[in-house]
């Protein structure tokens, strides 16, 4: 590394990084040059699409990778960070993207994780109970230190996230991709909370890539790209559509074409749907709908309510009760749903890392998921590695997805382009029933803006297709008829017209304009 | 085009399992010092220990036949382990492999050679595959844990040979607790005489390759590797995992199985009560050690072998107590495992 001036030339900001470089072994290049000054008590969005380095750079503030080169300047003094803890004990505290949180402690026993010797944990314990209640109070967090972390909603368990950091007396939070995760209720409270941190006088860099939050938080602004800095912008001084295209590096379709199509006949079909959930509870209390022949038909609803249930018993994946099922015209009985993924029915699950890949296996392993019985993907129960891998790389090419070598792991990529395999693997069976879950949620916008073109294709081609969201934008954007779906029943069908998002609002929210059928 | 990339997959498998001969080193010194401490002479101690693994070519060829059921039954958990079921009861899978071969062998002796032979090793498949898939049935109508079930039908299959051999099948002098012995008939052919190197060593090279190319290059092996990795996206998949569980289950309890009835019909020629020395418990560490890989296992099994083959001889001729010798074989196993990890971790830290 070269040699870094003692003090920052520019006092001026809390965190000055200058000209960050930092590559991985396979000759990713995750900051090419990266400069971000940051103000003190300002909230500073990281702007970029996955992959653009954000979360690296990051990670280098906080300690956990080493920059190849480059000077950081915190509080107008050089910065030597080797570890986290360096990190803590400059008072900068992170956010990650997965909490890390150990489950069978209590949130106390996880604030002071560390922080004292074993032997002298018990004696503290009272009065670290007391200063978290006392900290909670005082931010309005609603954390019980006394409850196991396991125990806790996602959202609670952001919140211990954040109180650890103050805990440990930060002045610089990083948090990354906080709302990737929550409700939308809940990250509008997120929001709400780190504006005042800020006024409090907290310095936040605040990890994006939805520009709904910058607009709504940030005081500026800086858009990363291919691992370097597009730009710094005041976000009063911007817009939406400005940072997209400075994050994409092109003109990026805020809305989407969608032709008007002519439904067809009913492709699926069900009556009086009923699954529980794994605690035995109803979740989804007796549903019925019908999906058409180039149709799109959107599930609305806030996570939580019963989409989930909806979508895994439909796949064939837990256990459900219904009066009569019909797919293509054919009546299909419960054991049937089991193999419907042999009868033309496709299905991009809720969570691609969980259950529609498996992270450790290769790219091209991953791309024959469902086929690799098949011919010509195997041969008398020989797999066809060259079959695989050329199939793999057209795909690649044709869904314009990002990999180094469809050898690695596809734990390595991006989560856009790792739903891009998904959704590549799934389309390409055809099918005439596509059920679509959560397809975009957490990936950058120009995935999602493929994404979203593909399953609009799909449907001008014919499929019929069952999407469920919980991003209004997106079921406004592509449902041609729209349920809401509120503790496990219909709260009644609105067209896509935006003038109704409001009422769908209320809809979701139990307050039912029109009955449930 | 399995075969033809062979060479470089053999070296990579090598490599992966890299038994890592300064590991092997460092165990030795350490245990060096515990020998000194004791009060032997470490030289002479590990003189006898080299001579009694390489000393001739008998040496040799007893480590090779040490190895062999450890080659059987680690190939076969490695299948068990990627498919990530824990099964800890190939001993017991082993003892009725073992059961089913003898009672082959002796009730069934007058049958010809060239039909009573393989007649004992598929017997002894059967045997090992039934007590494996017992568990594998457990697990998946009850929801019983494969680790308990398969410790406790080790017991139960112990328990059974003890019955056997000195009650029913006794041998017909009744001095000893064991079977008369099985028809030669049944006899796996030695070669290389007057070495006891028999047939059961090639036949265990091949099922771990067997076993390595159904891992790795058959839609079977996938689907495995499949439920191992990610059972959640594998039932996504379409894949039914509790045959996957039950297939697993039958595959390394058979190869367990195997191993017994050659142990029967190449070396001891009858049953009695403790036929395995822990066979099924060293199989893990030789699974384990290689990463899982049924290729490796044939490295791992050998080392397993030679440190077996050794102690043993240090043990008689150095006259070093078998505790510490013990100790050294659990050195060596520690540190060559100590060193994987540190370079799965270190590779780790490089991405």
């Amino acid at each position: 590394m070269e040699e870094c001036a003692p003090e920052s030339a520019d006092q001026e900001f809390i965190l000055r990084m200058e000209n960050i470089y930092k590559s991985f072994p396979g000759g990713v290049q995750a900051n090419r040059g990266i400069t971000l000054e940051v103000r003190s008590g300002e909230i500073h969005c990281l702007l970029g699409e996955n992959g653009a380095g954000k979360t690296v750079l990051m990670s280098i503030l906080y300690g956990l990778y080493k920059p190849d080169s480059g000077c950081i300047y915190y509080k107008g003094k050089k910065l030597d960070i080797h570890n986290p803890k360096d990190a803590i004990r400059h008072r900068i505290g992170m956010v990650h993207q997965h909490f890390m949180l150990v489950p069978t402690l209590t949130v106390a026993e996880n604030i002071v994780l560390g922080q004292y010797p074993p032997w002298k944990v018990l004696n503290h314990m009272e009065e670290v109970h007391e200063r978290i209640r006392a900290m909670s109070d005082e931010f309005g967090l609603d954390v019980d230190p006394t409850k196991l972390v396991q125990d806790l909603s996602v959202g609670e368990q952001q919140r211990v996230e954040i109180l650890k950091a103050l805990y440990h007396g930060a002045d610089l939070l990083i948090l990354d991709e906080p709302t990737a995760v929550l409700t939308p209720q809940e990250s509008e409270h997120l929001l709400k909370f780190l504006r005042q941190l800020a006024d409090r006088g907290l310095t936040i860099i605040f990890i994006t890539h939805k520009l709904e939050e910058v607009m709504e938080v940030s005081d500026r602004v800086t858009v990363l790209r291919d691992g370097r800095v597009v730009g710094t912008v005041n976000t009063s001084e911007t817009n939406p559509r400005e940072l997209a295209r400075m994050m994409v590096g092109r003109e990026v379709l805020m809305e989407l074409k969608k032709s008007q199509t002519q439904p067809g006949k009913v492709i699926f079909a069900v009556r009086d749907l009923r699954v529980r959930d794994a605690r035995g509870l109803e979740a989804v209390k007796g549903v019925s709908f019908e999906v058409r022949e180039r149709e799109i038909l959107g599930i609305a609803g806030v996570s939580g309510n019963g989409q989930t249930e909806l979508a895994l018993a439909l796949a064939g994946l837990i256990d459900c009760e219904f009066d009569e099922m019909r797919l293509d015209g054919q009546i299909l009985t419960k054991h049937d749903l089991h193999r419907l993924h042999r009868m033309g029915m496709a299905h991009v699950p809720e969570d691609r890392q969980r259950m529609g890949l498996i992270l450790p296996f290769s790219v091209a392993e991953n791309f024959v998921l469902k086929s690799y019985r098949d011919e010509p993907f195997s041969k008398r129960g020989f797999l066809r590695f060259e079959a695989i891998r050329e199939y793999s790389r057209s795909q690649i090419s044709k869904f314009n997805i990002r990999v180094g070598d469809i050898e690695e792991e596809i734990a390595h990529l991006s989560g856009g382009n790792q739903q891009k395999v998904v959704v590549a693997r799934e389309l390409d069976r055809h099918p005439r029933f596509l059920l679509v879950n959560q397809p975009t949620r957490g990936i950058d916008i120009g995935a999602t803006e493929f994404v979203r073109q593909q399953i609009l294709a799909q449907r001008d081609a014919g499929a019929a297709i069952l999407l469920i969201s919980a991003d209004l934008e997106e079921i406004f954007a592509l449902s041609d008829r729209i349920l809401v779906m509120f503790e496990g029943r219909f709260m009644g069908e609105v067209p896509p017209d935006p003038a109704l998002i409001e009422q769908v609002g209320l809809m979701m929210a139990g307050k039912a304009a029109v009955p449930a059928d | 085009m399995v075969w033809r990339n062979f060479g470089k997959r053999f070296r990579r498998a090598w490599q992966s399992i890299g038994l890592p001969p300064i590991a092997i080193l460092i165990a030795l010194l350490l245990g060096a010092v515990v020998l000194w401490l004791a009060g032997y002479d470490p030289l002479i101690a590990y003189r006898a220990m080299w001579q009694g693994a390489f000393k001739d070519l008998t040496a040799v060829t007893e480590v090779l036949i040490k190895a062999t059921p450890l080659i059987f039954i680690g190939a076969g958990l490695a299948i068990a382990f990627r498919c990530s079921i824990w099964n800890i009861g190939a001993e017991g899978q082993f003892y009725l492999g073992a059961i089913a071969a003898t009672a082959a062998g002796i009730y069934l002796g007058s049958l010809p050679r060239a039909i009573l032979m393989p007649l004992v090793l598929l017997l002894g498949i059967a045997g090992g595959a039934m007590w494996g898939m017992l568990a594998g049935f457990l697990k998946n109508r009850f929801g019983a844990n494969e680790v308990v079930t398969t410790i406790m039908l080790n017991y139960i299959a112990i328990f059974i040979t003890g019955f056997l051999v000195t009650g029913p099948m006794i041998e017909t002098k009744g001095l000893f607790p064991q079977t008369p012995r099985i028809s030669e008939n049944a006899w796996l052919p030695r070669f290389l005489p007057p070495t006891r190197l028999h047939l059961g060593f090639i036949i265990a090279l091949l099922l771990a390759i067997i076993l390595y190319i159904l891992l790795f290059k058959t839609s079977i092996g996938y689907t495995i590797r499949a439920v191992g990795t990610n059972a959640e996206a594998a039932r996504y998949a379409g894949i039914n995992v509790q045959n996957n569980i039950l297939l697993a289950m039958g595959i390394s309890g058979g190869a367990a199985g195997l191993a017994g009835a050659v142990e029967v019909a190449a070396i001891s020629y009858r049953l009695y009560q403790l036929i395995s020395p822990g066979y099924g418990f060293d199989g893990i560490a030789v699974s384990l050690l290689v990463g899982n890989n049924p290729l490796g296992v044939i490295f791992s099994g050998i080392l397993f072998g030679a440190l077996r083959s050794g102690s043993e001889v240090m043990q008689m001729n150095a006259r070093v107590p078998s505790v510490l010798v013990l100790m050294i074989q659990g050195m060596v196993v520690l540190s060559v495992v100590a060193f994987g990890v540190y370079r799965a971790v270190t590779m780790e830290k490089e991405e």
